[in-house]
């Protein structure tokens, strides 16, 4: 049953988050992050969760990790700043199998290595989604917890200034998923059996002797997680010629001005990654294979770019059509965020590239 | 003598092993072993949870037979926090060491107690980094010979000591805080009297207790294994007394 509301991006997918079963949440105020802290101080007690307003980003996302190593549905959000400070813990959960949900409200998109080459030390992955509406950030939501205990690895969702306050109408009825096995792993005290370790760098069992045993396995899901959860969104792809690549809230704009191309004869396609790891590479080899030329957007000086030419490995030449842009304030959107700038830049692109 | 031995000590029920790995005459292990007793007289083992710190006695979770979190160097009490909100239940402390509480994670440790959090800090304080062999901590005593401070800790060089226990007890969500050593048969007596008080604390729902243990670290204080007991008399009893600091 369709339950429509008019909420910001930031409110939709704390609501979201609430209904997925989250129960613990704890964060510390910094923009364009805020709203979810708001939302849930209120939210969760009514739902006989629980609200920490933290005393750092460092000790918040101690206080989910705690939460979520009891087997419940935990998350925070920050934005890169505070997301930075949350390093250690983030490359450690991964390694200690704690599914927690992190969200990065950015200021723009200079978080997209942040999130996707890792941030803190050592071998790890996040499972990075990325909503480019209000929408698809309540679906994703969902999903992240879903997928968070699915792997037991942590997943982040990466939003950003227009994501978190742009008001837009969204249905909070859960997407289907699938149900899970019970958290056999998770601390609860140690009734009835023996006790177990939940640690990064030690194996669950008492007095094993192989105490890295447990990374390997951790490490060993990246395969099959990449195998069965990459997700992306595409367009006129059949006869593309160019292919706009771009991710995110401003992947909305991209599309559109992908559109108003097509609309002037242009034979331009649409790739929209919706999972930043796993990278669709796939995909994207697969547009670039008919293409003559791939165009990123992204508003930084050039990350996600590297993942296209990787994936593109050389075949075509692929352009950045984005770049670093900001407003006055530093947390909203800049000058390069614009359909008719975004329009000329892939017109000047597939000019060029005309055989 | 004939007839059956009478058993009067034995380890731990909840030590999984009762060999150690950490050094002749620490003091870490009979901590460790005053606390497991203390839980199985308390018959609360199947609802304790161990969030520990990263030291020396990270050695320590693998062979007790309790859950335990390992949280990062300094974490602890945030860790120790969400496992308590979530379970509220459950009998929850954590092990950090001096360097783990006072150095790396003060900020933490100060704002659990500042929330009133209900649960128990334990603290070994042996007032060096015993697992990098042999650093001053944010607790080594001035005068005290470590490899960052060779000629031993200055005032004026590398600043004055915190006296953990004292600063926590001035927090108002504070309920029980005490000093306690583990160098002679007596100050264990009274390291698991005050324990108890703290875990009573918690069970009754008074707030944040700790519980700060003096513990023995010869190798890094650069005496002999059986000097240790003396030097923890002499060198660090006169900073850090032993005591009940606050019992609300």
């Amino acid at each position: 049953m369709s339950e429509r509301v008019l909420m910001e991006g930031s409110s939709a997918m704390a609501e979201a988050a609430v209904r997925a079963g989250c129960r613990f949440y704890a964060g510390y105020p910094i923009t364009p992050s805020t709203e979810i802290l708001e939302y849930m101080s209120t939210r969760l007690p009514a739902v006989g969760g629980t609200c920490m307003n933290a005393e750092s980003e460092i000790e918040a996302i101690g206080m989910v990790w705690g939460a979520a190593g009891c087997g419940v549905r935990a998350m925070t959000a920050s934005t890169g700043q505070g997301i930075s400070l949350m390093q250690e813990s983030f490359a450690e959960l991964a390694n200690a199998e704690i599914p927690v949900v992190a969200v990065n409200m950015g200021r723009g998109q200079g978080d997209y290595f942040q999130a996707t080459r890792g941030g803190g030390h050592g071998d790890y992955r996040f499972i990075v989604l990325s909503p480019a509406s209000a929408q698809e950030a309540v679906d994703l939501a969902h999903r992240a917890f879903h997928l968070a205990d699915k792997w037991r690895n942590p997943v982040m969702i990466m939003g950003d200034f227009l994501l978190s306050h742009t008001a837009e109408i969204v249905d909070l009825a859960p997407p289907p998923l699938p149900s899970l096995p019970a958290k056999a792993w998770a601390i609860t005290g140690a009734a009835g059996r023996r006790g177990i370790n939940l640690s990064p760098i030690m194996a669950p069992e008492k007095l094993s002797s192989d105490h890295g045993a447990h990374l390997g396995r951790a490490l060993a899901k990246h395969a099959a997680i990449k195998a069965e959860e990459t997700r992306a969104e595409t367009a006129w792809l059949d006869d593309a010629e160019l292919v706009v690549v771009a991710f995110g809230f401003p992947g909305r704009f991209a599309r559109y001005a992908v559109r108003l191309a097509r609309e002037r004869g242009m034979r331009v396609g649409f790739v929209r990654p919706i999972t930043l790891w796993p990278f669709p590479s796939a995909v994207v080899a697969d547009a670039a294979a008919g293409a003559r030329a791939m165009a990123v957007f992204e508003l930084n000086a050039g990350q996600m770019i590297e993942d296209v030419e990787l994936a593109v490995r050389g075949r075509v030449p692929v352009h950045a059509i984005g770049g670093v842009s900001h407003d006055h304030s530093g947390f909203g959107v800049g000058p390069l965020l614009d359909v008719e700038h975004l329009l000329r830049r892939i017109t000047d692109v597939y000019a060029r590239s005309a055989a | 003598m004939s007839g059956p031995l009478e058993k009067v000590f034995a380890p731990s029920d909840l030590l999984l092993r009762s060999e150690h790995s950490l050094c002749p005459g620490c003091g870490e292990p009979v901590a460790l072993r005053t606390i497991l007793e203390l839980v199985s007289e308390l018959d609360v083992r199947e609802r304790t949870i161990c969030v520990a710190g990263i030291g020396c006695y990270t050695a320590f979770p693998p062979i007790m037979d309790v859950d335990v979190m390992q949280a990062l160097h300094g974490r602890a009490p945030s860790v120790a926090t969400g496992v308590k909100r979530v379970r509220p239940d459950a009998v929850v402390f954590t092990m950090q060491g001096d360097g783990d509480m006072a150095s790396e994670g003060l900020q933490e440790v100060l704002h659990a107690a500042a929330r009133g959090e209900n649960f128990t800090a334990i603290v070994f304080n042996n007032a060096v980094f015993g697992e990098t062999g042999g650093h001053m901590t944010a607790t080594t005593v001035l005068g005290q010979h470590t490899k960052t401070t060779v000629g031993g800790r200055d005032r004026e060089r590398h600043g004055s000591p915190i006296k953990i226990a004292e600063l926590i007890a001035q927090l108002d969500g504070a309920a029980y805080v005490a000093r306690a050593a583990v160098h002679s048969a007596a100050a264990i007596h009274l390291a698991k009297q005050y324990l108890r008080d703290a875990f009573r604390a918690q069970l009754d729902g008074k707030g944040f207790s700790l519980v700060e243990i003096l513990t023995m670290c010869p190798t890094d204080w650069f005496v002999r294994p059986e000097e240790g007991p003396a030097f923890l008399e002499s060198r660090l009893v006169p900073i850090y007394p032993l005591g009940i600091v606050k019992a609300v």
